[in-house]
């Protein structure tokens, strides 16, 4: 489980993160969405540490990540945007990433053959296309059999046959009890693959709950429209909106 | 250091492979073989050398070292989303870029020597030489490093490196002749000394040429730093400059970068 306790980052002047208060549970398919400039990449990278929180902690597995590092073994992350060392090859990256990870678990041949990556390995990162270089970001989260992936934006980049056999990889992962935090704009995505969201605004959580309960709640079939009708309320009370069955 | 090591070693592979550290071996290589063929005198293949190298070695390291960091941003998001302090991560690439570029220089510089049996005729000269460029090498991709992680605007970042380059190689020179000036009629041999060694690029000048007996033609000025700079004590504090010059940036960057934002 990850737990985020009063959690704020500034940026300057800017409040990116104002107290954030959130578990995320663990087994579970957890999407975190907002508008641009919510706090959702923020929020994510600093469970990573690639962010130092201004204040407030974070705890995985009960153990408070402050300057740690080891946590991260427990952790596959795929970033937004997948950028290498260019004159590099998939294959140098990987055998890079298995003798700082202190794994033996390294399973790849199925990802490789389902994305077709196989080929595109030996190639310098150079010669490969923006979106071959998310699959092999994609590899690299899953391949380890991490204890948490972190998916940022995840299928962006991704072709329609790639896309969906990244989403049947996260409903595998998900059966096998791996705690997934996924952001992404795309909510037909978020809406076939969350369990729980959390909606940001501004830096703060105005939802967390289950999918379900917020498209009852907002009386939507469409996690879109009921998204869209959450940021509207929002943006007019500039209030706090609760999940009937479990709030913040 | 085992991790330092493995991130080191992918560094170097990575770099080595860059066209640009290809054609700076090839640069100097072309450039002293152009020395030899056209000259022949090793002292005067030595004196351009070494204004070629004070020039060429600070402006390309400070701007490949900066362009380097500013390019490995995403991978360095990447890496450090795995189970890697940031200490090690950071030598692990200034090292990566620095040894390559280094190594780069000392081949080119060091065949032409080489090819026409010229390194044994002024041994001291030919190591002095290498070292100056491999420790300005050092100091001005630390200077890089500095920049990139204190400025995230790549293009900000990428005119302040070629400010300082400016401002070391070109511009400083000229505050000197300004205080001399306009405090000739006070005694500045010492503050000379102290003024060249707060600038690598003229303390590694500064250092050859005292193997060269141009002191000679420098009048008095010379004579002092004849004194100084080429008695065993000036050199090993000349030394001692050139070093903190990388340890202080070196120093500072790594201490930025482990409270970074990524």
């Amino acid at each position: 489980m990850i737990t985020v306790s009063s959690l704020v980052k500034n940026f300057g002047k800017n409040r990116v993160l104002k107290n954030i208060d959130l578990k995320i549970e663990a087994g579970k398919v957890t999407a975190i969405v907002g508008p641009n400039g919510s706090g959702k990449t923020t929020l994510i990278k600093t469970i990573l540490g690639l962010v130092r929180p201004t204040d407030g902690i974070i705890e995985v597995d009960g153990k408070i990540v402050k300057d740690d590092y080891l946590y991260r073994n427990k952790i596959g992350y795929m970033p937004q945007i997948a950028r290498y060392p260019e004159n590099l090859t998939g294959n140098e990256i990987i055998t890079l990433i298995k003798s700082i990870r202190n794994s033996d678990e390294f399973s790849d041949r199925e990802i490789l053959t389902s994305l077709k990556l196989e080929p595109e390995m030996e190639k310098p990162f150079k010669n490969l296309s923006g979106g071959t270089k998310q699959k092999i970001s994609a590899l690299i989260a899953f391949a380890f059999n991490a204890k948490i992936i972190i998916l940022d934006e995840p299928t962006a980049g991704l072709d329609p046959i790639s896309s969906s056999y990244f989403k049947d990889l996260v409903i595998r992962q998900k059966e096998q009890k791996k705690t997934i935090i996924l952001t992404s704009h795309l909510m037909n995505e978020v809406q076939e693959l969350a369990d729980e969201i959390v909606f940001l605004l501004e830096g703060e959580i105005k939802f967390k709950g289950s999918v379900q309960s917020l498209l009852e709640d907002k009386k939507e079939t469409k996690l879109e429209r009921a998204i869209a009708e959450l940021m509207s309320q929002s943006n007019s009370d500039k209030g706090v909106s609760h999940s009937g069955l479990s709030g913040i | 250091m085992k991790l330092v090591k493995k991130i080191l070693l992918y560094e170097i592979h990575n770099t080595i492979r860059s066209k640009w550290v290809i054609l700076y071996t090839f640069f100097f290589f072309l450039v002293g073989y152009g020395l030899f063929t056209f000259s022949g005198d090793v002292n005067k293949a030595y004196i351009s050398l070494m204004n070629i190298i004070i020039i060429v070695i600070p402006l390309v390291s400070i701007i490949f070292g900066s362009i380097y960091f500013y390019n490995s941003r995403e991978f360095i998001e990447m890496m450090l989303s795995q189970p890697i302090d940031r200490k090690s991560l950071f030598i692990g690439i200034f090292l990566g870029t620095a040894i390559p570029l280094s190594a780069g220089f000392a081949l080119g510089f060091s065949i032409p020597f080489i090819l026409f049996g010229k390194v044994t005729e002024q041994i001291d000269g030919f190591i002095l030489l290498l070292l100056i460029g491999v420790l300005l090498t050092f100091i001005f991709i630390a200077l890089s490093f500095l920049i990139s992680v204190k400025q995230d605007d790549k293009s900000k970042g990428l005119g302040l490196a070629i400010l300082i380059w400016l401002v070391l190689a070109v511009v400083y020179d000229g505050f000197v002749l300004l205080i001399i000036y306009n405090f000739q009629d006070y005694p500045l041999e010492n503050a000379m000394i102290i003024l060249s060694a707060l600038n690598p690029i003229d303390l590694g000048r500064i250092l050859f040429l005292m193997k060269f007996d141009i002191a000679a033609l420098m009048g008095y000025t010379g004579a002092v730093f004849q004194r100084f700079f080429g008695s065993s004590l000036g050199v090993i504090i000349s030394v001692i400059c050139l070093l903190v010059w990388i340890i202080v940036p070196f120093y500072l960057s790594s201490r930025f970068f482990k409270k970074k934002d990524f």
